[in-house]
């Protein structure tokens, strides 16, 4: 999902670096307040341990293979702050030291993976936990649906960054990236959950560290990066959710209605049950497709939380995150 | 392949690399708005920039060969989002010029990080203001990338040795387990950095 150089122009880059170091300055002034300054040093192992992790391999069928992005692990191991202030390091320095990612998208980049991706995932892990209890369960649980709803939203943010630059038409970038990364999301959710399943297992205290302290400032956090998150989506999406038929007939138009019907197999092919074919528009099917494959990530991730629980952790007794601390016996 | 990538530094007395730090991460990002401002169809600015490029290659005697490979290995993701623009109406034009700006941009950054320490970098960015906290972790994450992706790769290896049966449900769970042990492990070391660190008299 990284944007290399030369695919947002001026406008949009200067509005997205502009939200990125706002982003980065809440997330700096937060954890300079409230964590501990023995963790400190954490956030740049942390972001070196999400570079590494994101070099390991999970085969997919036919000799593909996936990996992590990592923000909301990142975001449920260390809380949402440290978590902005993780990924903007790993893209920081992707950018200038790999050229993986370019320099005036690097704005760009951190508003998607470091903003939209943490925030997201971290509101949808709190809100889910919130319903479904304390359990080990619970957590697997939020973590999935966290997972794959921040993997969306970031990608949806990137399309609107390249539309608005008018690099990539909106009606095909949205198809073209939502439908791709919902798909890429359900890979996410899983290694995260098997990820955070372990670490639960290995070393229960160091997700209980991370926990919020109960208070208050992990919503005013929470709402700090909303409001970023809000603004960019204002700035990036909401011109096309308005002017979006009139952008679609243009294109329709412009393309006349077979090339349209002749693509859109070819755009939406991740998911062809979604798009219903008597519609025809790009966008009532991706709608569809985008509330169906919500409701089908989420119950994924209820099954996923199911096997991965062990019989006897899934019940109300214990601490929230289950289990007696275990010494790690592999060395 | 790995190599290549972890450490993007290639060691060389020329011109280039004695040049001050500030100078050439000023004109490389300098060279990157240009190019990227430049109107799609301004074929000869591209040139000149591409032959600019070329000659501060030739300069700082970086290995062709190296560079070259370090291209081939980056373009792919360039390609993959140029390829969505081929998908729209007028698509080809803007493809090639998406293409020209980001291959530019893409070898300026990869002249940039062959040539220049990234310990001076961040004195760059130290000395611009860029908040410490920001800074230090930059300097501790690229201080124990390696480490941490060597660590990852051994206890691949590990795991692989002792598994025998290749199932996809056990790569990915041994993958994962690797992944939370190396968070368990960089946690650990996190704690040690921090009483080193104070030992050597940092203070928050």
């Amino acid at each position: 999902m990284h944007i290399p150089d030369g695919f947002v122009d001026g406008k949009t880059a200067l509005a997205a670096g502009a939200l990125a170091a706002a982003g980065l300055g809440v997330a700096l002034r937060n954890v300079r307040r409230s964590f501990p300054p023995r963790r400190v040093p954490l956030i740049g192992l942390a972001a070196a341990f999400v570079f590494a992790a994101q070099m390991l391999n999970f085969p997919v069928a036919g000799g593909t293979s996936g990996h992590l992005i990592g923000a909301v692990l990142a975001a449920v191991l260390l809380g949402p702050s440290a978590a902005v202030l993780v990924m903007g390091t790993v893209l920081i320095l992707q950018c200038f030291m790999f050229a993986d990612g370019g320099v005036t998208a690097l704005g760009a980049n951190i508003f998607n993976m470091a903003l939209v991706a943490p925030g997201v995932g971290y509101a949808v892990f709190a809100v889910v936990r919130r319903i479904a209890g304390g359990s080990r369960r619970s957590l697997l649980l939020a973590t999935a649906f966290a997972s794959w709803c921040s993997t969306v939203a970031a990608a949806i943010a990137c399309a609107g960054q390249l539309a608005v630059s008018g690099t990539v038409a909106w009606g095909v970038a949205l198809p073209a990236m939502a439908g791709v990364h919902m798909l890429i999301g359900i890979g996410e959710a899983v290694i995260t959950t098997l990820v955070i399943a372990a670490v639960a297992g290995l070393r229960p205290e160091l997700l209980r560290e991370s926990a919020p302290p109960e208070g208050r400032l992990r919503y005013a956090e929470l709402a700090a990066y909303g409001l970023l998150v809000a603004l960019g989506l204002a700035v990036f999406v909401a011109p096309f959710a308005s002017g979006r038929p009139d952008g679609l007939e243009q294109v329709a138009a412009a393309l006349g209605f077979e090339a349209t019907a002749a693509r859109a197999p070819l755009l939406a092919a991740p998911l062809p049950e979604y798009v219903v074919p008597g519609l025809g528009s790009g966008v009532s099917s991706t709608v569809i497709a985008g509330s169906v494959g919500t409701l089908l990530a989420f119950g994924l991730a209820y099954l996923l939380a199911r096997l991965l629980t062990p019989p006897g952790a899934a019940g109300r007794r214990g601490p929230p995150h289950g289990g007696a601390p275990r010494a790690s016996a592999a060395a | 392949m790995h190599q290549l990538l972890l450490s993007p530094y290639h060691h060389r007395s020329s011109p280039v690399h004695r040049f001050p730090a500030i100078g050439k991460v000023a004109g490389a990002v300098t060279l990157v708005f240009t190019v990227v401002l430049l109107p799609r169809t301004a074929w000869a600015a591209y040139g000149a920039c591409g032959a600019a490029l070329v000659l501060i290659a030739a300069l700082s005697r970086i290995p062709a060969r190296r560079l070259a490979k370090k291209l081939l290995l980056l373009e792919p993701f360039v390609l993959g989002v140029a390829a969505l623009s081929l998908l729209q109406p007028g698509g080809t034009l803007v493809f090639l010029s998406m293409l020209a700006k980001s291959t530019l941009c893409l070898c300026s950054i990869v002249l940039l990080s062959s040539t220049t320490r990234f310990s001076d970098v961040l004195r760059v960015l130290w000395r611009l203001g860029v908040p410490p906290l920001l800074v230090t972790s930059l300097a501790l994450m690229y201080r124990y990338l390696s480490l941490l992706v060597d660590e990852a790769a051994r206890m691949h290896r590990a795991r692989r040795s002792r598994t025998f049966s290749p199932g996809r449900v056990l790569a990915w769970r041994s993958s994962a387990t690797v992944a939370a042990h190396l968070f368990v492990r960089s946690s650990e070391r996190a704690e040690r950095v921090y009483a080193a660190m104070c030992a050597r008299g940092w203070r928050t």
